[in-house]
């Protein structure tokens, strides 16, 4: 009552006001003109992705006098229809953080580089001759192992492309990662064991045409806000479709769920075999669809949760060293597997009532419903996070509910380009284009043609993902590693222990791209200021199959520039006699004596678009410094390797015209679902359904187990431990924590904890506490009342503060399978301070 | 008159090198760039109040959602119930004062105009969000296009 009587008081105060100024104002006899005409009302617009999630929106982007001054969600965009999320709305100040870097900072003493020294700005040609001089010693001493990268999503997909060239063809290294590799590695690996292809079949039309959404460890009301108004839409606007929302704790997807299911964590991977198992049962099998195309495995168990090989849980799992493997298996035994999850059982070990449970089978059962599952890091970021993926894969196969519309297991990302370029240009330590692997000769052969390159070149064996990265940087067996476009020591597990003992260890030499001084770049020796987003041409590829192209429509301060042109430029340091054996420089001799850009870059195919191919509005810094259209070349030379083989792109100059176009794209069409006939080109009249990915054409259902978590609470850490995000923070908070409007809406990280718990504590909302696990511990404020209703015996933390690293608490055990991290599983206590 | 842009990037450098040389920045600016040394466990600030006092915010640019000057704890937002349309609804906005929502909003996907909030429309959490009674972390150098010339009509 009281807020409203102030309201209505202070709306009166300030209509007074108005009415008064407009009262003293003379009114003009006719209309006057804008001053200087109405051209100087104009604002720029040009299209470009968001720069935040794997959601991919259309956003315009406003320019006037070389700035942003505004953007809005684009109409065109077919993802998002002009609606954007409040990180959207305000991409227009990300870049215009009064911290930019803008000039290459080198720790210093005495005038000389010392790796405890203060930062010092230096120029781009000292700082490239430093990085050279380190990459050339930790070459000569140890070989191209102790080298490595570390990127990202969010590299576009020039830059992620370079990066594999620059790093698996320059410096003959396979330690080259994605930071999306604690986001999704494990629903990509699943999809390449299940399909024999990366990423969905479906695409985001499915929204419209599901009668059922399934949430599987997602809480898209906050991490994908505009696929959430797109669900929305769908159940607000039609009475018959249902959601059914599974989580470890209440949050804001569920206010939509008519299923709520909060389960204890890990035991998803029982209520998926338990869904199973209730489709066999009541007889709902589509046995027409599973006979025609699919095919029963059954995975190792007892694979280990990817810990350092030497901890106990490691040295006590039986399959470890085999994690990966399948065997053929046949319908008989994947029923008996999963006929061990009944309803009771299942609900005694998940603690969900038995009615929910069956409600959410039944979702996958009806025939006539069409079921639409997402899922994204609660599935990913799970030590069985592959199984996961499978399991729900099975329940899709089984009743035959997948590539059509509404039927759709979606698997969402967190990154803009986490699937353009982590993937589809494969800077995973095993993967080269277009899902070819660095273990297959033929692989290596055809990369090595397509790149103008002599055989034999490029390293066969996988190098170290990331959370290896971190423990050889530790042990002293990386020593040279350049970070680009992520801040790995807020966002790695066990951070204290191994990041920062890995980049401060002596022996290594660690560079940090970045627009801002994260924490990560404190932490380097190096910082390379970065030319963000909309500062330079880019291409991202989102989470179904669309890749979309911006151009460059600002410049970047100062002397920062884009990680495409600091690879580029950093290659001319290097000869290929300095970094090849000698041994293919003989059998290939025109390629002695070049530098890495000749051989890499102006090999022919990368630099044949002339300047005059530009489009004459735009600017395009990397190209007008090294003479060719670099964007175009590098795409058209990557798209060599997908075209004809089911991961067609259109040519490159179609992408600046469309807001995005779903690969495969075929004659000039996109793909909407792919491996059904009538939607998908390559699959042949008459077949109906081909997964072409495998050779027998056939999906894979796997037979696997639950196995319980790495670490469980018990008497002395009595909770677990959950981190996440917030709608108004993208990962960790380096741009969203810069912009006032952002950071106001959420000022930093709290501890989410249940009310009980936290008055049996005698802990107060607001109150000091400190969250302890076996690895470390920060010090937050208890918060009882907020978006994320907890459980008993669960909290949540948020990673985006810097200033509470959540990271030095939670543990680096990974699914032994695709290595990524288990973010949402460890046990801690919580304490007063 | 465009002002020349290098004074401003020599000004965020001298900043940069200010959060290297010292933590402080502005109050709680290891946020942004961690503790000194990284690692440290430091006091975690009170949780601030929200701006509660109905005063309407000024937008960056046209497009940009207004900020929500009070508070929305304990507000549901379900299938069942919007507690923020119970004030901000066409309907309801003679008696709570309160604005309107956008036109925009009850537009559906294909842009056409329906008789009420377009269900799209129903988070109204993913785009409008309360603030804190804080200071910017660090400066934000965003420019109002009124400063680079555009004036309407009238102005003159």
């Amino acid at each position: 009552m009281t807020i409203d009587i102030t309201r209505r008081a202070i709306l009166k105060a300030q209509a007074a006001g108005i009415a008064a100024a407009a009262a003293g104002i003379a009114l003009p006899a006719q209309a006057q003109p804008v001053p200087g005409g109405v051209g100087t009302l104009d604002i720029t617009w040009s299209k470009a992705p968001c720069r935040f999630c794997g959601t991919g929106c259309g956003v315009m982007v406003g320019v006037r006098e070389g700035r942003v001054v505004a953007t809005h969600g684009d109409m065109q965009a077919e993802v998002n229809r002009g609606l954007n999320c409040v990180k959207g709305y305000f991409l227009s100040k990300i870049m215009y953080g009064a911290d930019r870097l803008t000039t290459p900072l080198m720790r210093k003493r005495g005038g000389v580089f010392d790796k405890d020294g203060d930062f010092e700005p230096v120029s781009w040609d000292e700082a490239f001759d430093l990085m050279a001089e380190k990459a050339k010693a930790v070459l000569e001493e140890k070989g191209p192992t102790a080298l490595g990268m570390f990127g990202s999503g969010q590299w576009t997909i020039f830059e992620g492309y370079a990066a594999t060239k620059l790093m698996r063809a320059g410096f003959r290294s396979n330690n080259l990662d994605p930071n999306a590799r604690h986001c999704m590695a494990s629903a990509a690996f699943a999809f390449m064991r299940t399909f024999g292809m990366d990423e969905p079949m479906g695409c985001y039309d499915d929204f419209e045409h599901a009668d059922a959404f399934v949430l599987w460890g997602s809480n898209m009301a906050e991490m994908h806000p505009i696929l959430w108004t797109r669900l929305a839409d769908r159940r607000l606007g039609h009475e018959h479709v249902r959601v059914a929302v599974l989580s470890t704790f209440t949050h804001r997807s569920m206010d939509l769920a008519d299923v709520p299911i909060v389960f204890k964590p890990g035991t998803d991977l029982a209520i998926l075999n338990y869904v199973a198992n209730h489709i066999i049962r009541t007889g709902r099998v589509d046995e027409d669809f599973v006979s025609k195309h699919a095919v029963f495995m059954k995975g190792a168990v007892d694979i280990g949760y990817g810990l350092r090989p030497e901890h106990e849980l490691e040295v006590r799992a039986s399959g470890a060293a085999d994690a990966a493997r399948m065997e053929p298996a046949d319908f008989e035994a994947f029923k008996t597997l999963v006929s061990d999850y009944t309803l009771e059982k299942v609900s005694q070990l998940s603690g969900v009532e038995p009615d929910f449970l069956e409600e959410l089978a039944e979702l996958y059962a009806d025939p006539s419903k069409k079921v639409m599952s997402l899922w994204t890091m609660g599935f990913n970021q799970h030590v069985r996070g592959v199984w996961a993926n499978h399991m729900l894969y099975n329940l899709h196969l089984l009743t035959g509910k997948i590539a059509e519309p509404g039927n759709s297991p979606f698997s969402l990302t967190g990154q803009p380009s986490a699937c353009g370029t982590a993937r589809e240009v494969g800077t995973f330590a095993h993967r080269l284009p277009a899902d070819l692997v660095v273990t297959n000769p033929e692989h290596r052969e055809h990369a090595e043609e397509i790149w103008k390159l002599p055989h034999g070149l490029l390293p066969d064996k996988p190098g170290y993902h990331a959370v290896e990265q971190d423990r050889m940087l530790k042990d002293g067996k990386l020593n040279w590693y350049w970070i680009q476009v992520n801040n790995n020591l807020q966002a790695a597990p066990n951070s204290d222990h191994e990041t920062w003992a890995g980049y401060r260890n002596p022996d290594n030499f660690i560079v940090v791209s970045d627009a801002y001084p994260t924490v990560t770049a404190l932490a380097a020796d190096l910082i390379l200021p970065a030319a963000m987003w909309v500062e330079k041409e880019g291409a991202y590829g989102n989470a179904e199959r669309r890749t979309h192209v911006w151009h460059q429509l600002v410049d970047a301060g100062g002397e920062a520039r884009s990680d495409l042109w600091q690879m580029m430029e950093f290659s001319r340091r290097f000869t290929t006699d300095e970094v090849w054996p000698e041994e293919i420089l003989a059998r290939s001799p025109d390629h002695r004596g070049r530098t890495l850009f000749d051989v890499l870059f102006a090999n022919g195919t990368v630099d044949r678009f002339p300047l005059s191919d530009l489009d004459p509005d735009y600017a395009n810094q990397e190209s007008r410094h090294f003479g060719f259209y670099v964007q175009k070349g590098l795409f058209e030379e990557y798209a060599a390797f997908g075209r004809g083989h089911g991961h067609d792109l259109a040519d490159y100059d179609r992408y600046h015209e469309v807001r995005g176009l779903r690969w495969p794209v075929v004659d000039g069409k996109e793909t909407l679902w792919r491996y059904r006939e009538g939607f998908d080109p390559y699959v042949k009249p008459g077949e109906g359904v081909r997964f072409y990915g495998r050779p027998d054409g056939r999906a894979v259902i796997l037979a696997v187990p639950y196995e319980p978590p790495a670490e469980s609470p018990d008497e002395e850490f009595d909770f677990w431990l959950v981190t996440g995000r917030v709608l108004e923070h993208w990962h960790s908070g380096s741009m969203t924590m810069r912009v006032p409007e952002l950071y106001r809406a959420f000022p930093g990280a709290q501890v989410f904890m249940n009310a009980d718990d936290a008055r049996r504590r005698g802990l107060n909302q607001g109150a000091e506490v400190r969250v302890i696990s076996r690895r470390g511990e920060i010090r937050t404020r208890l918060e009882t009342r907020g978006r994320n209703r907890m459980p008993r015996g669960v909290v949540f933390v948020p990673w985006f503060d810097a200033s509470q690293l959540i990271n030095k608490v939670t543990l680096d055990a990974t699914d032994p399978i695709s290595k990524q991290t288990d973010f949402k599983k460890c046990a801690v206590r919580i304490e007063a301070v | 008159m465009v002002r020349p842009l290098l004074p401003l990037f020599c000004a965020a450098t001298v900043l940069v090198a200010a959060v290297l040389a010292a933590p402080a920045l502005g109050q709680d600016a290891p946020r942004l760039t961690g503790q000194t040394p990284p690692m440290a466990d430091v006091p975690a600030p009170p949780v601030p109040k929200w701006v509660r006092d109905d005063v309407r915010r000024m937008r960056a640019y046209p497009e940009q959602p207004p900020v929500i000057p009070h508070s929305i704890e304990g507000y549901q937002l379900s299938v069942n119930t919007n507690r923020c349309l119970s004030c901000h609804r066409r309907e309801f906005t003679e008696g709570s004062g309160a604005p309107m929502i956008s036109i925009t909003h009850y537009m559906n996907r294909d842009g056409q105009m329906l008789a009420d909030v377009s269900p799209r429309r129903y988070p109204c959490t993913a785009c409008h969000v309360p603030q804190a009674d804080v200071a910017p972390l660090v400066p934000n150098t965003f420019r109002d296009m009124s400063e680079l010339g555009a004036r309407p009509a009238g102005s003159e």
